[in-house]
C-alpha cells in the first residue's frame, strides 16, 4: 500500500461515523439508505461519507443498479497489523496511568502474604 | 533475583496478541508492584477511576461492585457530555488471582464480550496480568481493533502513518 493510498484510509477512518460504517459493513453488504438509518443524518451526508471511504478503496459498490448495495474492501483488514498497534498503544497508555496509580497508592491494607527479603 | 527482575522489565511493554482464526484479543502487562495491590487497583473503584477509560480525567464511574455477581457501568465524559459508556457484570470475582467480566459498550448493545483477567505473581513484588477478551466473532473482533482508533486519533494517527509508511 502507497504512502499516499494509506494517509487517504488514515484520513478517512479519522472520522467517527466512517470507522462506525465500516465496522457495520464488516459485518455484511448494506445499501445507503441501510447504512443511514441508524443516523441522524441525511441519505447525502452518509453517501458523502461514503464516497470518501471509495476513494480511500475501503468501500465499493456492487454491480446491483437498483439497490448498489456497498460492499466493504476485504483489504481493509491489511491494516490489521496498524490497527493492532494502535490498540496495543491504547492499552499502554492506560496501563501507565495504573502504573503511576499503583506508585502512589498507600500500602494501608498490607497483604498477608509473604512480604519476604526485599533485599 | 535482580538479573530475573532486569530481564522482566524487558518484557514490561504492553503485548497484544489476536489470533487470526480467534476471535480472541490478548493483553499481557507486568507491574512492579505487588498483586494484591494491583488486584485492589482493579476492585476500588475510586482506584479504577484514575486509570481504566479512554482518558482518565473524562472517565466517569457509576457503578463498580466488584464482587462475584456484581454489575459495573461507567462513561467516557467529554466536555460534560457522556460520548461512550460501557456495563456489564462481575461474572467472577476471585482476591488476587481472577476477575471474569462481560463487557458491552451501549453504543453496540447487542454486542457482549468475556473479560477475564488473570493475575500472576512474578515474585521479588512484580505482577503479570493477562486480559483475554472473547467476541462473537472475527469481524466483531476487528471492528473493536479498528475502534482502538477512536481515541487521540488526531494526536496519534499521523505519526503512526509515518511509522507505517517507513514499514
Amino acid at each position: 500500500m502507497s504512502e499516499d493510498r494509506l494517509s487517504r484510509v488514515f484520513a478517512a477512518l479519522a472520522d467517527p461515523t466512517r470507522r462506525d460504517i465500516v465496522a457495520r459493513l464488516a459485518v455484511g453488504d448494506a445499501t445507503v439508505s441501510q447504512l443511514a438509518a441508524p443516523y441522524n443524518v441525511s441519505i447525502q451526508a452518509v453517501s458523502k461519507h461514503l464516497k470518501v471511504l471509495e476513494d480511500a478503496g475501503l468501500v465499493s459498490r456492487s454491480q446491483d443498479a437498483q439497490r448498489r448495495p456497498r460492499h466493504l474492501e476485504a483489504e481493509v483488514f491489511d491494516m490489521m497489523t496498524a490497527w493492532i498497534e494502535r490498540y496495543r498503544r491504547q492499552a499502554e497508555e492506560r496501563y501507565r496511568r495504573l502504573d503511576a496509580v499503583l506508585a502512589a497508592m498507600d500500602d494501608d491494607s498490607e497483604p498477608t502474604t509473604n512480604k519476604g527479603a526485599t533485599s | 533475583m535482580s538479573t530475573n527482575a532486569r530481564q522482566e522489565a524487558e518484557t514490561r511493554e504492553t503485548t497484544i496478541e489476536a489470533d487470526p482464526n480467534l476471535p480472541i484479543i490478548r493483553i499481557i502487562r507486568d507491574f512492579d508492584a505487588p498483586r494484591e495491590k494491583v488486584f485492589r487497583a482493579w476492585i476500588e473503584p475510586e482506584l479504577v477511576a484514575q486509570w481504566l477509560g479512554p482518558k482518565s480525567s473524562e472517565m466517569r464511574i457509576d457503578e463498580w461492585n466488584a464482587r462475584t455477581g456484581g454489575n459495573y457501568r461507567y462513561a467516557a465524559v467529554k466536555n460534560g457530555e457522556e460520548v461512550a459508556a460501557f456495563y456489564g457484570s462481575f461474572h467472577e470475582v476471585r482476591p488476587n488471582e481472577r476477575l471474569v467480566q462481560t463487557f458491552t459498550w451501549e453504543g453496540m448493545p447487542d454486542g457482549v464480550s468475556l473479560e477475564t483477567m488473570t493475575f500472576e505473581d512474578l515474585g521479588d513484588g512484580r505482577t503479570r496480568t493477562i486480559g483475554l477478551s472473547l467476541v462473537e466473532n472475527l469481524e466483531a473482533r476487528d471492528a473493536i481493533m479498528a475502534s482502538g482508533m477512536d481515541v487521540g486519533v488526531n494526536e496519534g494517527y499521523e505519526k503512526l502513518d509515518a511509522l507505517l509508511a517507513h514499514n
